[in-house]
């Protein structure tokens, strides 16, 4: 299924009140857990911000805040330097994308996606063209008579986004909106929303547990833990400068490896290197992505290859380092040909900073 | 095996065909075949003459309809506000609904008449002395239809219910909501219209328990349909059985009426895909 989406002049009105979101030191407890521990976030006008941590982390209590569908106990949430955070749901300006399909199941595609209008009292014929343009915008111009329970997971999400839309929001959220389809439906709908985000140019929220997905399509995304903002950047800094252990160890895949800092740098795999992270000399250990890990065949190899994995370009290899630390490294399908389980190997990283983070106790 | 099975369930419906139709079969056939007199449809012409035939099945309808309305006014509420606002009260609520199943209708009529007549004894001086007497207006006796929603609760209770499980009431509301809808307008556009089903269900098995509805009509000494029907049967045996089978027809048709008004694609639980 091939897709054109084409923003209408209509749709471009959005873009040029694009609206800047502010979370003030937000807290909120559930009973004795708390939610959200002090959140401070600024979402800039027109940006694709992703909420990404692990579940309990706050991430979708922010986005309901901001819909208007919690309240925090203290702080406040600001639209365009408006504080809205006593302005009832129904006001808020907000369209949303929920988890679950959430679609009005009495109603054919066209007429959820015009429910909003006529809540807003807009005149039938108005309202059936405008929903019928934004069928057509999410690809879906020739369902518009089918009802929720004919139509598959992707295109009710699809349906939900064009009705999230059809109020022209000054902000979009989207909790979660892929976590229900499969794989090949989501990879597609997430560009998708990422090229009608871009052409509309709204200010979005898009919350997820799932780290690539929030990679691959956020300006920015915002790595949240225990209810707090741990490091809120840019894919590729986030992934390259992780600013803690903990984003680090979310963002992707990282091996921790033993070593000892001293005065700036650390003894690691029998090379020094300089050292990035705020930790007290002495033991530590060292935080590597798989592809900056090298393997290669060695019979005086302290190492033993674990397990490989074959991931389509590369192979990720897994080896038990002599102190019995396992750690992972990306190879090009070619040269981990000859390392089966057992074989002998060298490990070693390349010549750069690294990042260390204190030892954890295994 | 599968053939086994067809077998088995066309035993099934044989047999339960019989014993439905049996005994229909017999009261049909009691009624039209007069000893000596070979077919006639005479029970059936001289039911509508009869003292009190309309005016009872009249008296029914109307406790019925009030008695739908009341019952459903009350727990359309009070169910989506359970699943809403209370979850944890919905145990209680379920026990309470479902009390007047357990109480049988003997115990609970019996409890009516002493209240009945206790409450004009002691409240003769007040203006709640008019009050009893209103609801016991043999025209329209509002404390049968109190006693029918009382007795209709756990039926209305658990449609409703089973209604309600099968939408995700909360996101439906969230979702209306964040299209610009207030918390009124997202429960009567985008909630009660996905429990029409339920409502229909409700609304037939109240319909059922009021049309049929005998114990304590009778003991608190009105005079619905089904009472009428029992006091005829005392005097001309075949006329009874007549006005039963017509009953059954009514209340049929009655049904059937609820359900072509409550349109064709009502599904309670549309599949999701």
């Amino acid at each position: 299924m091939t897709h054109t989406m084409t923003a209408t002049t209509l749709e471009k009105a959005v873009s040029e009140q694009a609206a800047t979101v502010e979370f003030r030191s937000l807290r909120r407890e559930f009973g004795s857990t708390v939610a959200l521990d002090g959140l401070d976030l600024t979402v800039r006008p027109g940006e694709f911000l992703a909420l990404l941590g692990p579940s309990g982390c706050g991430k979708t209590t922010a986005l309901r805040m901001l819909a208007g569908f919690e309240h925090p106990d203290s702080g406040a949430v600001l639209v365009d330097g408006e504080d809205v955070t006593h302005v009832p749901a129904h006001r808020r300006d907000a369209g949303m994308v929920f988890q679950s399909y959430s679609l009005f199941p009495h109603l054919n595609a066209v007429d959820n996606v015009a429910f909003g209008l006529r809540m807003r009292k807009v005149r039938t014929a108005e309202r059936r063209s405008r929903a019928a343009e934004l069928l057509e915008l999410v690809g879906l111009g020739d369902k518009a008579e089918r009802y929720p329970h004919q139509l598959s997971g992707g295109q009710q999400q699809r349906i939900a986004l064009a009705r999230a839309l059809a109020l022209r929001p000054r902000v979009l959220l989207l909790d979660e909106p892929l976590s229900a389809l499969d794989a090949k439906v989501r990879l597609s709908l997430r560009e998708e929303i990422r090229r009608l985000q871009q052409e509309l140019g709204i200010t979005t929220l898009f919350v997820t547990h799932d780290q690539e997905e929030a990679l691959s399509v956020a300006d920015r995304v915002a790595v949240m833990r225990a209810g707090r903002l741990e490091q809120c950047a840019g894919p590729a800094e986030l992934y390259g400068r992780p600013a803690t252990a903990f984003v680090a160890e979310f963002v992707g895949t990282m091996s921790r490896i033993p070593g000892e800092l001293e005065d700036g740098t650390v003894q690691v795999l029998g090379q020094r290197l300089p050292a990035d992270g705020e930790v007290p000399d002495g033991a530590v250990d060292v935080l590597v992505r798989p592809e900056a890990v090298r393997v290669h065949a060695d019979e005086q190899g302290s190492a033993r290859v674990v397990a490989t994995a074959f991931l389509g370009a590369v192979v990720r290899v897994t080896v038990r380092l002599a102190d019995g630390t396992e750690a992972k490294a990306d190879l090009p399908a070619h040269e981990a040909a000859g390392l089966g389980a057992g074989s002998p190997v060298g490990v070693s990283l390349p010549e750069r900073a690294v990042l260390v983070a204190e030892r954890i106790q295994k | 095996m599968a053939r086994r099975l067809t077998l088995w369930r066309w035993v099934v419906l044989g047999l339960a065909a019989l014993y439905f139709l049996v005994p229909l079969g017999a009261s049909v056939v009691f009624t039209v075949d007069v000893p000596g007199h070979g077919i006639t449809f005479d029970a059936y012409s001289k039911i509508l003459s009869t003292e009190g035939f309309v005016s009872s099945l009249l008296l029914s309808l109307e406790l019925a309809v009030t008695t739908i309305a009341v019952v459903l006014l009350l727990m359309v509420p009070a169910a989506v506000a359970l699943r809403l606002g209370a979850p944890r009260l919905r145990p209680v609520v379920e026990v309470v609904c479902s009390l007047p199943l357990v109480v049988p209708p003997i115990a609970f009529v019996a409890g009516i008449v002493s209240v009945l007549k206790w409450g004009p004894e002691h409240l003769s001086r007040t203006p709640l002395f008019q009050t009893f007497v209103a609801i016991q207006d043999p025209d329209f006796p509002v404390v049968l239809v109190l006693a029918y929603v009382v007795m209709a609760l756990p039926f209305v209770y658990r449609a409703l219910d089973a209604g309600l499980r099968a939408i995700d009431v909360r996101t439906l509301v969230e979702a209306a909501r964040s299209c610009g809808a207030s918390l009124p307008q997202a429960l009567v556009r985008a909630v009660l219209p996905n429990l029409r089903g339920a409502l229909l269900n409700a609304a037939f098995l109240t319909l059922a328990l009021v049309l049929g509805e005998f114990t304590v009509a009778q003991l608190l000494g009105f005079c619905p349909f089904a009472v009428w029907i029992y006091n005829i049967g005392g005097s001309q045996a075949q006329m009874s059985v007549a006005v039963s089978v017509l009953s059954l027809l009514v209340t049929w048709a009655l049904l059937l009426a609820l359900a072509g008004a409550g349109g064709g694609r009502s599904r309670t639980a549309p599949p999701r895909g």
